[in-house]
C-alpha cells in the first residue's frame, strides 16, 4: 500500500510541472496585453502616451525575455510565491485566499446535496427498475442533466425576486461569523449546482448497481439465502460505488474553478469569477496561479479517488 | 403605453425632485452598484469609472464640476481663483480649516505635491495624465492658502482640467515619506474615510466627521458593491442597491420601471461617449481616402439614431464633440459634413461611385468589434447593414476586450476596420480630438495615420482662448477629419440612470466620471 501511495505521489510532480510550463508559454503566445487592457480598455479622458505604456510593461517585467520571466515566476512558485496580480498589484495568493472559502463551501454543499440524493435515489431506481419509482427518479435525474445550472440559478433568482421581492445577499459572510446570512446566500447556488451534480451521480449509481446486481457473487449471496436488503447494502453498493466515487470526485474538483456562470448569476465572489476576470484582463500571473490551483485540486482528488479505490476494492492494493 | 406613462412620470418626478428645495436628512448608508472593480488605489494611475465611483468620495480635487449646472465649475479645495488675461497664470485661494483623514492640516504644499506628481512623477510612480499638465511651467506656493500655476503657453482646457475627478489631492507629507503611498492607501480630505475593501466584492466608506463643509456629508457611509449585468439589475429591482451610476440600457430601464413602479426615479442626458469607426490606414484598400469616404457616406446617422435609441444606449447625432456642448457643431453645420447629410440616397450614390473609382466596387472586409452587448454589438450590426446597402460585404468579428485591443495594437495592427470608443470625463476638445491626431502624437489613434494639418489645427484650438475663434477652428478640424475619414463618429451615447427615489441630492451629468463625491447625496427615509 505504501508503494502504491508513493508511486501515485511521484506521478503528481511531472503533471504539475507540465501544467506550469504549458500555461505560462501558451498565455504569452496568445494575443492580449494586460497593460493595454488596463490603460486603454476604458480610457476615461486620459491622454496616455506610448512611453507610459512602455513604462508600465517594464514595471510588470513584460519587457524581459520570456525565459527570464518564466524562471523568475517558476522559482517563486516553487517557494510558494506566485507573484503579484498584474491588474491589482496584490499578491496572487491573497486574491485567491479571500475567494477560496466561498468556492470550497459551495462545492462542499453541492457535493453533500448530490451524495445525499444520488446514493439512495440511484439505488432505489436500480432495485425498482422499470417500476413507477424508477420512472419518477429517472425523470428527476434526466431533468437535472438537461437543465444547465446557471439557467436554474437564474430561475431561482427570478422566482425569489418576483415572489418575495428578495434576492440572496450580495456580499459574502463567513459561516463562522453568521451562519444564517452565510446560508441564505450560498444555499441557492448550492441547490442550482447540486441538482445537476446529483443527477449525474444518480444515473451513474443506478447503472452501476444494475451492473453489479448481475454479478456471480450477488447470485451466490442470494442462493445462500442472504436477505435482499443485505445483498444490496453489503455486497452490491460497496462495489457499485467505485465509478460513482470517480464522478463525485471529479465533479467536486470541477466545482472549485468551474462555477463561472453560476457565480456570475448569483454575484458570488469565488474562484470561477476571478478566473473569468483574470482572462478578460490578461492578468497572466493570476491565470497561471489559478490554473495551477485547479490542477492541484484535480491531481489531489484523483489521488484521493485512487486511495478510495484501494480501500473499496482490495484487488487494487495488491496489484 | 403604461410603461411609457410610467417613464414620463418618473422623469418628471426626478426633474421635480432636482429642483424642489427639500431639506436633506442625515444618516443612513447608501448601497450602490459598480459594474467593475478598481485595479489599485491611486487616482493618478486610473482611467476607469470603476475606480471613480467607489474611491472619489474619499478625496477632494482643486475644482469640481457643479453637477446641477454642468459644465459649470466650482471650487472644491479652492475657494476662489483668478486666471490672468494672457491665460498663463492661474491663482487659487484655498479653503481654510481643511483636514486630511489622519487629522493633519491641508495646505498649498499638498496641491503642489499632487500636481508635481501628476505632471512629473518620480521613477516607479504611475501618472497617466502627464500630457494633460505638460503645459505647466511651475507651481508656486506663496503662502499656505495660495497656489499659483504658471503655464508655458495658453491652454484653453486647463481650467476644466483642474476639475478632473482623477486629480485627487494627496498629502505632501505622505508623498514625501513614500511617493507610492497612494497605491496601497486611501488618505484624502474627502467627505468619507476609507473603511474597507473586500477584493471582488465591495468597498466601504464611512462619514468623515472632520469634513470641511459643515453638516456634510449627509450619509453615515456607503457601500459600493461590485456587480454587473443582469444580477445588477436584479439587485436594483430588489432594493439591495439603490443606484448604479454608469448607465442602463433602455431595456433595463423599462424592466426596472415595470418592477419598481413609482419607487423609481429616472434621470437621462446625452453622454460624453461616442462610438467611432476606425479604418486601418496601413492596410489596403483603407489607405485610399475614397474608400474611407465611401464607407462614411453610406451610414445613415439620422435614421440610425432614431432606430437604435429604442434598443441601445445611443441616441444623438453629432460630430467629434457631444451634441449640445457649447463648442459642438450645430445640426445646420453637421449636415454639411460628408456622411451627415439627411439625403442618404444621394450620399450612398456618391459612395458607390467612389468605391468604383477606387477599384473596389465589391469590397469585402472584416469589422472588428468588442463583444460587449451594450452598445457595441447593436451599433456594429447597424453599420454592417448600412454598408451592405452600397454592396459592401462585411464580416462582423466580435472580440473580448483584450483581443479587441490586441487587433488594434500600435506596431502591428491586424484589423481592417473597427468600432472604437471615445469616452471622456468632460466635454473638452483637447480630450475628444486626441483620437484624431497623428499616430505619433496619440496613443489612442488606431487609424495609424499621420496628418500634420489636423495636428496643427489641434494645437491652434488648444491655445485659443477666444471661444468664437476656437469654435471656428474646431469646425475646420472636423471638416478636415471627416473629409479624410481616418476615424469617424457614429452615434453618441445617451446616459440613463434609474435609482430608488429615497436617494436624493444626486444629479446626472453627461459624464459618468464626475459628480461622484457623494457629499450632497442623502437618503429620504
Amino acid at each position: 500500500m505504501l508503494r502504491f501511495i508513493l508511486h501515485r505521489t511521484l506521478l503528481m510532480v511531472p503533471t504539475l510541472l507540465g501544467v506550469a510550463v504549458l500555461v505560462f508559454f501558451m498565455l504569452r503566445l496568445m494575443p492580449g496585453d494586460p497593460v493595454a487592457t488596463m490603460l486603454l480598455g476604458d480610457a476615461g479622458g486620459a491622454n496616455i502616451s506610448k512611453e507610459i505604456i512602455e513604462a508600465e510593461r517594464a514595471r510588470l517585467g513584460l519587457d524581459q525575455p520570456l525565459y527570464v520571466q518564466f524562471f523568475k515566476w517558476f522559482w517563486g512558485a516553487l517557494q510558494g510565491d506566485f507573484g503579484f496580480s498584474m491588474w491589482t498589484g496584490q499578491p496572487v495568493s491573497y486574491e485567491i485566499a479571500i475567494r477560496l472559502e466561498l468556492s470550497l463551501q459551495v462545492a462542499v454543499m453541492a457535493t453533500m446535496l448530490a451524495v445525499l440524493l444520488a446514493l439512495p435515489l440511484g439505488t432505489l431506481s436500480a432495485i425498482f427498475k422499470d417500476t413507477w419509482i424508477d420512472q419518477v427518479i429517472r425523470m428527476f435525474s434526466i431533468a437535472g442533466l438537461a437543465v444547465p445550472s446557471f439557467w436554474l440559478g437564474m430561475i431561482i433568482i427570478l422566482l425569489l425576486l418576483s415572489v418575495f421581492s428578495w434576492i440572496p445577499p450580495l456580499t459574502f459572510t463567513s459561516f463562522v461569523e453568521d451562519p444564517w446570512e452565510n446560508l441564505s446566500q450560498l444555499i441557492w447556488p448550492a441547490l442550482a449546482v447540486g441538482y445537476r451534480y446529483s443527477a449525474v451521480s444518480t444515473r451513474m449509481m443506478r447503472s452501476s448497481i444494475l451492473e453489479v446486481l448481475q454479478e456471480d457473487y450477488i447470485r451466490t449471496a442470494r442462493a445462500k439465502g442472504v436477505r435482499e436488503r443485505l445483498v444490496v447494502a453489503r455486497h452490491a453498493m460497496r462495489n457499485a460505488l467505485l465509478p460513482v466515487v470517480t464522478v463525485i470526485g471529479l465533479e467536486f474538483a470541477f466545482l472549485i474553478g468551474g462555477l463561472v456562470v453560476t457565480e456570475q448569476v448569483f454575484n458570488l465572489n469565488g474562484i470561477g469569477k476571478l478566473f473569468v476576470q483574470a482572462v478578460a484582463r490578461s492578468d497572466f500571473t493570476m491565470i497561471q496561479a489559478l490554473v495551477l490551483l485547479v490542477s492541484v485540486f484535480f491531481v489531489l482528488i484523483n489521488f484521493v479517488i485512487d486511495m478510495l479505490y484501494a480501500f473499496l476494492d482490495p484487488r487494487i492494493r495488491y496489484h | 403605453m403604461k410603461l411609457h406613462a410610467l417613464l414620463l412620470s418618473a422623469l418628471a418626478l426626478a426633474a421635480t425632485g432636482a429642483s424642489a428645495a427639500e431639506t436633506p436628512k442625515t444618516g443612513g448608508v447608501l448601497k450602490f452598484a459598480v459594474g467593475a472593480e478598481p485595479p489599485n488605489y491611486d487616482c493618478h494611475a486610473q482611467t476607469s469609472f470603476a475606480f471613480i465611483h467607489p474611491v472619489r468620495p474619499h478625496y477632494n480635487t482643486l475644482l469640481k464640476f457643479d453637477t446641477a449646472k454642468y459644465p459649470a465649475i466650482r471650487g472644491d479645495l479652492a475657494e476662489s481663483w483668478k486666471v490672468s488675461n494672457d491665460g498663463l497664470t492661474y491663482n487659487f485661494k484655498l479653503r481654510k480649516g481643511v483636514k486630511f483623514h489622519d487629522g493633519s492640516a491641508f495646505s498649498s504644499e499638498d496641491i503642489k505635491a499632487t500636481y508635481d506628481r501628476l505632471r512629473n512623477p518620480q521613477p516607479g510612480v504611475r501618472s497617466v495624465r502627464q500630457a494633460t499638465y505638460a503645459d505647466i511651467a511651475s507651481i508656486e506656493t506663496p503662502d499656505a492658502l495660495t497656489v499659483v500655476f504658471k503655464l508655458k503657453k495658453p491652454n484653453s482646457g486647463m481650467l476644466a482640467s483642474f476639475a478632473s475627478p482623477w486629480d485627487c489631492v494627496y498629502s505632501a507629507a505622505k508623498l514625501k515619506q513614500d511617493p507610492k503611498f497612494p497605491e496601497r492607501n486611501i488618505m484624502g480630505t474627502g467627505p468619507f474615510t476609507f473603511a474597507g475593501h473586500v477584493a471582488g466584492s465591495h468597498w466601504t466608506g464611512r462619514k468623515f466627521d472632520g469634513y470641511f463643509e459643515k453638516g456634510k456629508p449627509y450619509l453615515n457611509g456607503y457601500v459600493a458593491i461590485f456587480i454587473s449585468g443582469a444580477p445588477m439589475v436584479n439587485a436594483l429591482a430588489a432594493g439591495e442597491v439603490l443606484a448604479e451610476f454608469r448607465g442602463h440600457s433602455p431595456a433595463d430601464r423599462d424592466r426596472l420601471l415595470k418592477t419598481l413602479g413609482d419607487k423609481a426615479a429616472v434621470q437621462e442626458t446625452p453622454w460624453v461617449c461616442s462610438l467611432v469607426v476606425t479604418f486601418n490606414t496601413r492596410k489596403k484598400p483603407f489607405d485610399d481616402v475614397r474608400v474611407r469616404r465611401a464607407l462614411n457616406l453610406a451610414v445613415d446617422r439620422w435614421g440610425g439614431a432614431q432606430a437604435l435609441s429604442k434598443v441601445a444606449l445611443v441616441r444623438h447625432v453629432g460630430g467629434i464633440l457631444r451634441p449640445g456642448y457649447e463648442l459642438a457643431a450645430s445640426e445646420k453645420e453637421l449636415v454639411t459634413y460628408p456622411g451627415w447629410s439627411k439625403d442618404i440616397n444621394k450620399s450612398r450614390e456618391e459612395a458607390r461611385r467612389l468605391l468604383k473609382e477606387a477599384g473596389v466596387p465589391n469590397l469585402s472586409f472584416t469589422f472588428t468589434n468588442r463583444n460587449i452587448a451594450m452598445p457595441y454589438v447593436p451599433v456594429g450590426v447597424f453599420l454592417i447593414d448600412q454598408w451592405r446597402q452600397i454592396g459592401v460585404n462585411v464580416k462582423h468579428e466580435q472580440l473580448e476586450t483584450r483581443l479587441y485591443l490586441a487587433a488594434q495594437q500600435r506596431d502591428n495592427p491586424t484589423y481592417d476596420a473597427a468600432l472604437d470608443f471615445n469616452c471622456d470625463f468632460m466635454d473638452e476638445p483637447n480630450l475628444q480630438l486626441q483620437k484624431y491626431l497623428s499616430h505619433d502624437r496619440s496613443a489612442i489613434n488606431y487609424a495609424q495615420q499621420t496628418d500634420r494639418v489636423l495636428d496643427g489645427l489641434y494645437d491652434k484650438q488648444s491655445g485659443e482662448l477666444d471661444k468664437k475663434k476656437r469654435y471656428a477652428l474646431l469646425r475646420e478640424f472636423e471638416k478636415r477629419a471627416f473629409e479624410q475619414a481616418y476615424t469617424v463618429p457614429t452615434i453618441w451615447w445617451h446616459r440613463i440612470i434609474v435609482h430608488h427615489k429615497p436617494m436624493k441630492g444626486w444629479h446626472i451629468t453627461p459624464s459618468h466620471y464626475v459628480g461622484q463625491d457623494l457629499a450632497d447625496v442623502w437618503l429620504d427615509q
